[in-house]
């Protein structure tokens, strides 16, 4: 029998989340996959699951779970999961994923792993792989606790596919208790972004500290203009206030992977190469020689940014308009 | 208000990272430490609520003797006092394994606020702080970019995918703050001497009531079966510029047919 893979399903903006999807598609393609799915949701919510390889769907639409954070879904989980036992358990290494899955692997004595870019079960045992980050070492991590395995995905570790399985959902319960309403979630404020979104984005031009202030992401968004891309920064930027966080890409923020990743004054620290170093096609300009970056790069300029930036600018304006 | 914060002592970033082949972990004997800089903002966060509503920040870390630097570096920030969790058999303890041994130590000492970073800048695993707080039975307010006191209610800006919650609890309560919430002091000397004199309490294992094999490498569920150096991408081109730098792009991004 083919083993089971849970995937914890994540909305946003109304709509699963693509690591909700790319899960599926993995837990259907080496096991049977079913979905969790706890809160409010749109109708479709369900028919996407199924569509994406989930062949049964555990579904509460209790509102609990939107107005409390993290306690009422990691008791109705941890009810679930010692109910089915599932083999292996996926979140998304997301705010919510990271909260759930902290309560449950204390709640069930079980641990878990993060950060997992890839696994592959074996008679019953887990062997995740966990891509290169904080000290920079790759290694390849297992579970040796009885029972549900659980691990933390990071964004992009698999590829969507549609995959349909008929629709099957299964109401479960509300976790009703009072104790668990302790963490209450008053109000969600959207910050405005402009410009298109980095999520998806096929051209990302990024900034570091390198830039040196606010005012010269400017530059940045007018090369984007002419690629059609997104502007994107580091953690080094982010920090200092020059822009939102919404635009941090890096271990602690977002994790991409255009077509074209252009690097402007950003030096290759290993928290921000985590979040961008699978791009296709990696393009940096940095004033020093010695940057990690250029480790990373398919073309590097050894440059002032703010001489090499408005050039490139210009030149594209110049061969597009030819 | 008692705060206890949770933070970790990490090898500088100057020093290049090692792996022992044998144990597969990092090798942190000998090499220098720092306080790490998501604790240092952890702890600050306390020392600026305690400045603001009275009470005293007390560090809880764990880890081999090589990080008491970084401890003295707290005290000398404004901590009142620390503990560390010192004992070879707490070596290799997965993210449980520390979770237990630091809600062991946290219920030793009186707590209104637990403050964690969110995550260390030497693992990343990001869920010890959730761990502590199930331990501990309290809520877990997690990913704070601003935090505010009133009375005995808590409440925090969590960063959010699109921007940011309001997120409301009541104290005790764990709350883990993210990285930027705050630009830590520098300790001044009068601070650097004062914690000199200021008391850091060393507990093992046992003192914490935790069996040896319920932490450590023996207690970890989570096993490291291999470790290495990623197999690098391959670097392209670096050019210099002389005053065609962008010129030179451009060629590439026609090479690749991006234009």
């Amino acid at each position: 029998m083919a083993d089971v893979i849970w995937v914890y399903a994540e909305l946003s903006d109304e709509r699963c989340t693509p690591t909700t999807l790319e899960m599926l598609t993995k837990a259907a393609e080496v096991g049977k996959a079913e979905a969790v799915l706890l809160g409010p949701a749109p109708d479709d919510a369900t028919q996407t699951l199924a569509n994406y390889g989930a062949s049964k769907i555990y579904r509460s639409a209790d509102a609990v779970y939107r107005d409390y954070l993290t306690l009422p879904a990691a008791e109705t989980v941890a009810g679930l999961i010692q109910q089915h036992n599932p083999a292996v358990m996926l979140f998304a290494s997301s705010y919510t994923g990271r909260d759930i899955v902290a309560n449950l692997s204390a709640r069930l004595d079980c641990g878990a792993i993060s950060d997992v870019g890839d696994f592959v079960l074996k008679d019953g045992s887990v062997e995740t792989t966990i891509p290169a980050l904080g000290a920079s070492y790759q290694n390849t991590s297992t579970l040796v606790s009885q029972g549900t395995k659980l691990m933390l995905v990071r964004p992009k570790a698999f590829e969507a596919k549609t995959n349909e399985q008929p629709l099957s959902v299964e109401e479960v319960g509300g976790a009703t208790a009072e104790a668990l309403r302790t963490v209450h979630m008053k109000e969600r404020v959207a910050v405005k972004r402009e410009g298109p979104q980095l999520e998806g984005a096929k051209t990302i031009i990024s900034g570091g500290r390198g830039l040196k202030g606010e005012e010269n992401f400017a530059m940045l968004k007018e090369l984007a203009d002419v690629l059609g891309g997104a502007v994107g920064a580091t953690r080094a930027a982010v920090d200092a206030g020059w822009v939102p966080y919404a635009m941090q890409i890096g271990q602690t923020g977002k994790t991409v992977k255009p077509d074209l990743y252009i690097a402007c004054g950003i030096s290759g620290a290993v928290q921000h190469l985590s979040g961008m170093k699978t791009s296709k096609f990696i393009i940096s300009i940095n004033k020093d020689a010695e940057a990690p970056i250029f480790q990373y790069s398919d073309f590097g300029v050894v440059g002032d940014v703010f001489k090499v930036v408005p050039q490139l600018t210009e030149e594209i304006k110049k061969r597009k308009g030819a | 208000m008692n705060i206890v914060v949770c933070g970790k002592v990490i090898p500088a970033s100057s020093v290049t990272i090692e792996i022992d082949s044998n144990t597969k972990r990092m090798v942190r004997k000998g090499v220098t430490h720092e306080l790490d800089p998501a604790a240092a903002s952890a702890v600050e966060e306390g020392l600026r609520l305690t400045e603001k509503h009275g009470g005293t920040v007390v560090l809880i870390t764990m880890g081999i003797s090589d990080v008491t630097i970084g401890i003295r570096n707290a005290l000398a920030m404004g901590a009142s006092s620390a503990v560390h969790i010192l004992d070879d058999a707490v070596a290799g303890s997965d993210t449980l394994g520390t979770a237990k041994l630091l809600a062991a130590a946290i219920k030793k000492q009186p707590f209104d606020l637990v403050i964690c970073a969110t995550e260390s800048s030497d693992s990343y695993s990001g869920i010890v702080p959730g761990q502590i707080a199930h331990l501990l039975g309290v809520p877990p307010v997690t990913f704070a970019k601003e935090i505010a006191i009133d009375g005995s209610k808590i409440t925090i800006k969590r960063q959010s995918e699109s921007g940011y919650d309001i997120v409301e609890s009541m104290l005790p309560a764990l709350v883990a703050v993210s990285s930027g919430i705050n630009e830590p002091r520098y300790p001044q000397l009068k601070g650097i001497m004062a914690a000199k004199k200021k008391e850091i309490k060393v507990y093992t294992a046992a003192d914490l009531g935790l069996a040896t094999d319920q932490v450590g490498e023996k207690g970890a569920r989570e096993k490291v079966l291999t470790i290495g150096r990623p197999p690098k991408r391959q670097a392209g081109k670096v050019v210099t510029d002389e005053g065609e730098g962008g010129k030179q792009i451009a060629d590439f991004l026609a090479e690749i047919k991006v234009i």
